[in-house]
């Protein structure tokens, strides 16, 4: 075990997985020379050479149908978007051609590629640079989805995506880049679509994943401070989703608060809740309560950034409510 | 269809500009300077925030651009936007108070540096897509040319954004269209660490005007007088019905790619001093005084002038307050 950023245990399981498939090989913007715009590419250039590390031109929806060309006949690209936003512009590839394409060939052919990079808000991007978009990706059949939250997941999530043999949207933080945490150094991969329970708790199961997993556990601290415990559950794969995972929880918990960043209509949490509603409606003592992200852009401005994504204090509130405290 | 814009100076361009008009384009750039500058400072200081592209160096080409046109034509930006916004007239106090958040700048605060727009001079926004701008460009240019406004489109872009599908619809739509709009590149060589080089493969962007059969142009980016003599011809070729243009400015960014990035690494120490030496600010001053018979002092009153100006931009963002919490909710539908 080692102590590391979630950046660097990213550039470590890129790194391991290159070294172990000669089929593996990143591009995207800036990866090369410049080490990533995140410096997540930190030294593979350097190690692997321009062949396995391709800097592209400012071109998404181009460069991610070339990953998808190169992952049909015998490659598996790992594909960076500078950000999330940026895969905007490649939606047509990834949702009409990285998604389907098995499907529609009958399963002659299949996509393995992992398009991987920072979503979600940092500090005053404004509205452009700033999107949580899990739930664009989560609503197409075909792809899968993956938000790790802490250096260890990061590493282990990004092996097995990078093994996965379909299209895998692989969406990192932005603000968790820094972040440190304990990470196995030999081999270590966590399965797509197996959740983890982050800290265990009798009272209320908070949902939580990627950036907001770190605001439920400072939320969990505070409340048990008051006497609450809370049972922090992180999908880390959000499709497909290990939904026992989740229920076990509720039907221990009885009460559920659904955290996210991204905005409130349709989102991520609206899919849990139905699911949670669907099949231990019996057990629930509250209704699920969502702290998602509030339903416009996002602004420039600090004070109202902090307004529209979840805080810490709305988490707190949401328990307070299905546990109908004031 | 290609040809280098020289300093030739025919009647109508830069040679027999009035003297107003040439110190009114020294004034733009000087602007463009100081607002950089002190936005650098601010942002040192933590008073703005985010992410801010500079325009430090590229000047000449904005606002030599913008004094081709008309005051109700439009402009597109993108992300390295302050200094058209500058160039075609946007006030720096309301700017200053958007880059700082505040209630009282262009977008209320709730757009920043990347969106700052300005409906009443034609400025469409600043754009955080790379490309996004360019088919908007050309769609206000349809707009003028069939509300039959004789308006004209300046959309700028740089060299990374020439390589984005937009670049070859928008230009496509123009051509076909014969849209009022001028594309103006700017080439400063890189984006973000890719050398433009590597990312293109011909060897100026302006080349690549034959696939659209419209004219391209070159010019010196770093001579304001060469980019408003160009810029102008295409702008009067927009107004007669003609068509669009693809112009090129070759020019250089003196700061790194924005706040983020110290811009070495990937350009060396002599690359930056050569083209500092080739500061357009300074090129246009010694123009100035060379040739129109401009004296330091007039010139150094406008430099002083301007710092005023800024000076009360920044006192007046600063002692603005901070969007109220409603605001979050305003603005989202029609
Ligand atoms: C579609 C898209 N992809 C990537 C980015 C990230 N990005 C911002 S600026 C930039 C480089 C732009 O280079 P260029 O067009 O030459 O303009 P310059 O910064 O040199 O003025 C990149 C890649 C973006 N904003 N939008
Ligand atoms: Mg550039």
């Amino acid at each position: 075990m080692a102590q590391m950023a979630y950046r660097d245990a990213l550039n470590q399981a890129l790194r391991e997985e290159m070294a172990r498939d000669p089929r593996v090989f990143l591009m995207g913007e800036e990866v090369g020379l410049y080490e990533g715009a995140y410096k997540v590419s930190k030294g593979l250039l350097q190690e692997f050479g321009p062949k396995r590390v391709i800097d592209t031109p400012i071109a998404e929806a181009g460069f991610t149908g070339v990953g998808i060309g190169a992952a049909m006949v015998g490659l598996r690209p790992v594909i960076e978007m500078m950000t999330f936003n940026f895969a905007i512009l490649a939606l047509d590839q990834i949702v009409n051609h990285a998604a389907k394409i098995s499907y529609m060939s009958g399963g002659q052919y299949r996509v393995p590629i992992v398009i991987r990079g920072p979503g979600g808000a940092a500090f005053q991007l404004a509205a452009q640079h700033s999107q949580s978009m899990e739930s664009y990706f989560c609503h197409v059949p075909g792809l899968k989805v993956v938000m790790p939250a802490t250096p260890a997941d990061a590493k282990g999530l990004l092996k097995s995506a990078i093994r996965d043999d379909g299209p895998v949207i692989f969406i990192e933080s932005e603000v968790l880049y820094g972040f440190r945490g304990e990470v196995d150094e030999e081999e270590h991969l966590i399965p797509l679509g197996v959740a983890e329970v982050k800290r265990p708790g009798e009272d209320v199961t908070i949902v939580a994943w990627s950036k907001t997993l770190h605001l439920a556990l400072e939320a969990a601290e505070a409340l048990e401070q008051e006497g609450v415990s809370c049972e922090v559950v992180d999908p880390r794969t959000l499709r497909p989703l290990d939904k026992e995972t989740i229920l076990n929880s509720v039907r221990k918990t009885n009460r559920v608060v659904v955290l996210e960043e991204g905005a409130r209509f349709s989102g991520v949490g609206a899919e849990l809740a139905s699911l949670i509603s669907e099949e231990v409606f019996d057990l629930l003592d509250a209704p699920v309560y969502r702290v998602p992200g509030i339903d416009v852009p996002m602004p420039y401005a600090r004070n109202l950034e902090r307004a529209k994504i979840p805080t810490k204090e709305r988490v707190i509130e949401a328990v307070h409510h299905v546990l109908y405290r004031q | 269809m290609k040809h280098r814009a020289g300093r030739a100076r025919q009647e109508g361009d830069a040679g027999a500009l009035p003297l107003e008009k040439l110190l009114g384009m020294y004034r733009g750039m000087v602007k463009i300077r100081q607002f950089e500058e002190k936005a650098k400072e601010l942002f040192q200081q933590a008073l703005i925030r985010g992410g801010v592209h500079f325009y430090i160096g590229q000047e000449a080409v904005a606002v030599g651009a913008c004094a081709a046109l008309r005051e109700d034509d439009y402009i597109t930006s993108n992300h390295r936007g302050h200094g058209h916004c500058i160039a075609k007239g946007g006030r720096l106090d309301l700017m200053m108070a958007e880059l700082m958040g505040k209630a009282t700048g262009y977008c209320k605060g709730k757009g920043g540096s990347m969106h700052i727009a300005d409906l009443d001079r034609g400025i469409l926004g600043a754009n955080g897509l790379v490309g996004g701008s360019m088919p908007i460009a050309a769609g206000a240019a349809l707009s003028a040319k069939l509300r039959g406004t004789g308006q004209v489109t300046v959309s700028f872009f740089g060299d990374g954004g020439a390589n984005i599908g937009a670049f070859h619809e928008s230009l496509n739509f123009a051509a076909i269209w014969k849209l009022p709009v001028v594309y103006v590149c700017e080439n400063n060589l890189y984006a973000i660490s890719t050398c433009a080089a590597e990312a293109t493969a011909v060897e100026n962007i302006a080349d690549r005007a034959a696939g659209y059969n419209i004219p391209g142009v070159i010019v010196d980016g770093q001579d304001i007088l060469a980019v408003y003599d160009a810029v102008s011809q295409a702008v009067q070729r927009a107004r007669r019905g003609e068509g669009p243009s693809l112009l090129e400015a070759k020019t250089y960014r003196f700061e790194g790619h924005f706040t983020g990035d110290p811009g070495v690494g990937y350009r060396t120490k002599e690359e930056v001093e050569a083209w500092r030496q080739r500061d357009p600010i300074a090129k246009f001053r010694d123009d100035l005084t060379a040739t129109a018979g401009v004296d330091e002092a007039q010139l150094k009153a406008i430099w002083d002038e301007a710092a005023q100006e800024l000076e009360a931009a920044v006192a007046f963002a600063k002692a603005s307050p901070e969007p109220a919490d409603e605001e979050l909710l305003t603005d989202i539908y029609a």
